[in-house]
This record gives structure tokens, sequence and C-alpha cells, in this order.
């Protein structure tokens, strides 16, 4: 096997101390910013990003894996014991999870979420090696229309469907647009979106739009919601071992949650929120102790949805890494600091960057078994971090935020665009609008038009290319059914019920 | 959440929502004006760079429309979010904090600046140990300071205190070579 001669080889690069060290250090700091609520991997490896002018490539990628599925493993343990999921993905852990540590056995809990996220986490990183090579073969046949309507589903899926209205998540989106748009077109030279100001010729940075968006703005929406009850961590209680009974109904789940999660990830329009719902749910059906769901906290739902949200993060770098297509803001991040390399991820990163794609997937191995080790048995340690005062906390996190915008020009139009952000940020948090999508837009939009405007050079500027192409109008029929399906699905239902009026806006 | 009197009258009109719908369409019409404005060489006139701003602009309408629509509706917010009291105080000295930072880190430096907006914010949370807030942030700041700044290369406004630092690890640094 082709793929297993070159999976050697990325271990033999991952393998070098230096190589392990980054990888220990971003596992330690995706566990630590997972725990912590109001931090994620995407916030995190944004403050990270400048470390791509010191750093070789493969050594940064390293770390940000490392962040990414450390902050997976770290995720669950707040969900569990706080009843505060840091992201969507994680809310179903909070689910069963909370009720379980309420019940004496978060110790269980926190071990079958950890030992389910190593299985499924090796389960879909394997899915990474031997699907990326399959993939590369696939999308070297496609065309500026195919990226393009592939892209349209991705965005379709990301914002539209994955959130809980599919308006505020277009919304986001269209803003990220915006925001991507400002600066030099960089086919024509123009300048756009600048309001005549020079500051703004070179486009707002990634860093920027993360920092505020995930940091200022949840800083300011937390001291906003002051008043709101106070988050009660559960004391960690009962062994960290589970017994035979409880290993006995994780195991099925486990398995069952990377190959629901590691599918549907590495669609091109993938995400986490999908395969742990669908996992909760499949789990909570199987289940012999359906009695314990919503009560005392089933463990198979904390273990087949964790088991599903890591093997799909695995999948989300399958078409980051082939397609150049990020379906997270995590990934998007990622994505921005490969081209803050020079490289641009897609059918060819395989062969031009071996090295670093196969050292990537290699020390995702070596992440997993880390993270293992640096959860079960120092989970308390963890644990700890949870004790943080908010006041400085959030006082600490708009240090760093600082450091990540000034940092990059010394700049106090950069602060002014970094609060202002911060202030949409917060708006965006009140009022219910994700801000993922807005991430997605801003780095995607521009490759986007770039594909559309190729497909329109190409074909003369006749629009038919997009659905007489067969591939093209498969996607883009795929996300009108994304956009529309759940609506027509609804309407359909409201007419064969024909029931009491339903209240509407209780979303 | 009780929703039984809201039942009574379903399409209240909510104030907040209507004005982020209109605050959006005034987006779009930004992004019009800032459209109109991108000069356009005819060689480009059919994919050139504003067909993806007019597609922008023309989907921000049709979305600040719906987001209006639904305000009209009664909006979106779940009842526990409208219940729960904003706290504008600790926002006040959040965003006290952020424009001390912005005022003052170019005069001061970036360690300066920052411990004032890390007291400002923290205050703002409810501490009320201002000093120890002061000394927490300083070390902070000068571990976020030497950590990006003299190990990355990142270079963030150096000021008073971090030049004196410099000095000192710099002599230090020469002593140690002889």
């Amino acid at each position: 096997m082709e793929t297993l001669g070159h999976l050697a080889h990325g271990f033999s690069v991952a393998f070098t101390p230096v190589n392990l060290l980054w990888c220990l250090l971003g596992t330690t700091l995706g566990t630590a910013i997972g725990v912590l609520p109001g931090l994620g991997p995407a916030l995190t490896i944004a403050l990270l990003l400048p470390i791509t002018y010191q750093v070789a490539p493969e050594a940064s990628f390293i770390l940000f894996a490392g962040i990414y599925y450390g902050a997976m493993y770290g995720g669950s343990t707040t969900s569990i014991l706080l009843n505060t999921p840091g992201e969507s993905a994680t809310i179903v852990t909070a689910l069963e999870g909370n009720k379980m540590a309420r019940s004496g056995r978060g110790g269980a809990a926190l071990a079958t979420s950890a030992i389910g996220s190593f299985v499924a986490g090796t389960i879909g990183t394997m899915g990474v090696a031997f699907l990326a090579p399959v993939v590369v073969k696939f999308a070297l046949a496609f065309g500026p229309a195919e990226y393009f309507s592939l892209m349209v589903l991705a965005f379709i899926t990301v914002s539209a469907v994955l959130g809980s209205s599919s308006v505020r998540g277009l919304t986001s989106l269209f803003a990220g647009f915006v925001i991507g748009m400002i600066g030099v077109d960089l086919q024509t030279g123009q300048p756009r979106f600048t309001f005549g100001m020079t500051e703004l010729l070179d486009g707002v940075d990634v860093i920027i739009a993360a920092v505020g968006l995930f940091a200022v703005g949840e800083t300011l929406y937390m001291a906003s919601r002051r008043y709101a009850g106070k988050d009660e961590i559960v004391p960690l209680k009962g062994s960290l071992y589970m017994t035979k009974a409880e290993w006995g109904r994780s195991w099925k789940p486990w398995l069952r949650g990377a190959a629901i999660g590691f599918p549907i990830g590495a669609m091109p329009a993938g995400g986490a929120e999908i395969p742990t719902f669908l996992s909760y749910a499949i789990e909570k059906k199987l289940s012999k102790h359906k009695e314990e769901f919503g009560t005392v906290g089933a463990i198979e739902g904390v273990a087949g949805p964790e088991a599903a949200n890591n093997a799909s993060a695995a999948g989300v770098l399958v078409p980051m890494l082939t397609l150049g297509l990020p379906t997270s803001a995590t990934a998007a991040i990622m994505l921005s600091a490969f081209q803050s390399y020079g490289i641009n991820p897609g059918p060819l990163l395989l062969t031009t960057q071996g090295d670093l794609v196969w050292g990537l997937i290699a020390s995702l191995f070596i992440a997993n078994v880390i993270l293992v080790i640096l959860n079960l048995p120092l989970i308390g340690l963890w644990v700890r971090l949870l004790k943080i005062p908010a006041p400085q906390l959030y006082a600490g996190i708009l240090v760093f935020a600082t450091v990540g915008t000034y940092g990059i020009s010394q700049s106090p139009i950069d602060l002014v665009i970094l609060y202002f952000l911060g202030a949409a940020g917060f708006l965006m948090r009140r009022f219910d609008f994700p801000t993922a999508p807005v991430i997605i837009g801003m780095i995607l939009g521009p490759l986007a038009e770039t594909q559309f405007r190729r497909a329109m050079t190409i074909s003369n500027g006749d629009w038919s290319v997009f659905y007489t192409h067969k591939l093209s109008l498969t996607l883009l029929t795929l996300a009108f059914i994304g956009l529309a399906g759940p609506h027509i699905w609804a309407f359909i239902e409201h007419r064969r019920r024909r029931g009491p009026e339903h209240v509407p806006g209780d979303a | 959440m009780s929703t039984s009197d809201q039942q009574a009258a379903p399409s209240r009109l909510a104030v907040p929502e209507l004005l982020i719908g209109i605050g959006l369409l005034a987006c779009a019409g930004a992004v019009a004006w800032q459209t109109l404005a991108i000069p356009v060489s005819p060689l480009y006139s059919k994919v050139g760079p504003t067909v993806f701003p007019y597609i922008t602009m023309t989907g921000m309408i049709v979305l600040s429309l719906l987001l209006i629509l639904a305000a009209l509706r009664g909006g979106w917010q779940p009842e526990e979010e409208k219940e729960t009291p904003t706290d504008w105080k600790a926002m006040g000295f959040v965003v006290i904090g952020l424009i001390a930072n912005l005022l003052l880190i170019q005069p001061l430096g970036f360690t300066a600046a920052s411990v004032i907006m890390f007291v400002l914010v923290c205050y703002g949370f409810g501490s009320k140990r201002t000093l120890r807030d002061a000394v927490l942030g300083l070390i902070l700041a000068l571990a976020a300071y030497f950590g990006f700044a003299r190990a990355l290369g990142v270079n963030i406004g150096a000021g008073f205190i971090e030049n004196q630092l410099n000095t000192v690890i710099d002599a230090f640094i020469g002593m140690l070579r002889g």
C-alpha cells in the first residue's frame, strides 16, 4: 500500500524530538483551552498564527493540530462537570455527561469520553490517511465551476443547515464575505470596501477577525450577562476507572460514533453538530437502559457523541487538506496559516508538500496517544483550571487579544477594527447569530470568488457553466435541497397534521 | 419559560431585533455604495471585481428584509435571554478598559496599557482586590510580551517598562557571553 509508505515517512517527520515537543505543547495547550469556557481552538490558533513567521510549517501545523484535537478532549470535561458546552459539538455530551456527574458517575463519564475520543480519533485519523489520496484523485477532475458549486454547498451547510436558523446563519456568512472582500482585488488590483482608508488596503487579518469575534465578543457578552445564573462545577466523584459493565456499554457506541462522525465530517459540507446529534439519537434508540437517558445520565449518550465529535474533527481535515475547503472555523484559520506560508491547500498538496501533510497526519496519531495519557490520570489537574475566577480569566483573554492584534502591525487602527468586530461579536452572541460562518465566509469567500470568475472567464461570461456541467449541477442541487428542504418538509408536515396552530418563534 | 401569556399576542414587534434588521439593511447600503465606488475597467465588464460584491449586496438585502419580517413577528430571542437584564456597569468597565488600552498602548507601551486594562476589566467583572489584579496583570503582560516579542520575534509595542527590561536582559546576556 502506497499510503502505508507515506505514513511511515510521516512518522519519521513527526517523531523528531522537536516535533514531538510541538505536539506535546499543542495537545497540552489544546486541552487547557478546551477546558476553559469561552476559549476555543479557532481563537487559540488565530492568536498563535504569528509563529508562522518564525517556525517551520511542519512544526506549526503539528502544534495547531494538537490544539485542535486537544480542545475536543478538554471540551468534554467542561460539558460534563460544568454543563457549559464550549461549542455546539459538545452540547450533546453535556446532555448526558452532566447528568452522570450529578449522580456521582462523573469519573466514568470523563473516562468514556477520553477513551472514546482516543478510539474515534485514531479511526478518524486513519480515515484521513487512507481517504485523502482517494479524494485527491477525484478532486483533480474538478474545474473552476465544480469548485465554485462545491463551495456554495459548503456555505449552505455550514451556515444554514447546521445553525439554529438559516437566515441568521446566512447573514453571518454574508458578513464574512464583506470582510473578506476588503482590500485589493487580486485579479484587477482595484481597492474594494476600503472606504478610502489606506490601512484597509491589505484587508482585515484573520487574526483580528477571529480574536475580535471570539475573544472580545465573548468577554463583552459574559460581562453583560453577569446577572445570569452562575455555572456550578459538579465536583469530580467516582472512580476514573470504568466498571466492566461500563466498558461493555461503551465500546459499541464508540465504534458507531466513529462510523457516523468521520464520513459526515469528511464531506465537503461536514461539521460536527449533525453527527453528534445523530449518534445521540441512535444510542438512545439502541440502549437497553433507556430510563437512564435524561435522568441519571446514560453512559452510551456520552460515549457515542464524544466519539462522533472526535471522528468528525478528523474528517474535517480531509476537505481541508485535499480541496482547500475548510468547513469549520478552526479549519478556516488553519487554511489561512497555510496561506501565510504561501502554500495553497488543494489536490496538489499531498504531492508537493508530502513531508508536511504526512508529518501532520502522523502527528495526529501521536497527539491522540498523548491526549489519552494527559487526560486520564491528569484529569484532576484540568478540573482545577475551571476554578480560575471569571474576572481574571476574561481580563487575561483581552490582554492576549491585544498581543495577537497589535503585534501584527503595531497600528492602533487594528485595535479599532478589533473592538468594532468585538462589538459585532457581542451583538451576534446576544442575538443568536453563529460566529463561525463569518470566519468561513471571510476566508472561503475570496477563494469562491476566484473560482467563480475563473469559471466565468473560461465560459466567456456564460452562466450556464454552473448548471450544464453535471457535477456542478448536482452540487448546486444538493445545496438547494439543504437550504429549502427543511422548509418544504416543515410545510408538508404542517399540511399533513392540520392540527392546532403551533406557536411560532419559539426556536 | 412561560409562553402562555405570549400566545395571546403572538405577533408583537421586537424592537432590538428590528434594529438589527435595519442595521443590516444599512450595511447592505454601505456595500452598495462601496461597490459603486469600485472603478471597473471595460475589459472586465462581465466578471469583474464588482460581480461578487453585487451578489453579496443582494443577499444582504434579502436577508435583512427576512430578519425585519421576523422582528415584526415577535423576534427570535429565547425568553430566558430576554429576561436576563444586561449588566451595563460591568460592560461599561470592560469597554472603558478596551478604550484605555487603545489610547495608552502607544504612549505607555504594551505592558503598562495592559495592566490598566486588566484592572478595569477585573473590576467590571466584580473583582474588588484591585492591587492584586494589578500585580497579576503585570505578570501576565510581561509573560505575554516576552513570550511573543523575544521568543517569536513578534513586535508588540514596547514602552518604558519593556525597554528598561530589555536593556537589563541584553546586558545580562552580554555578561553571560563574557
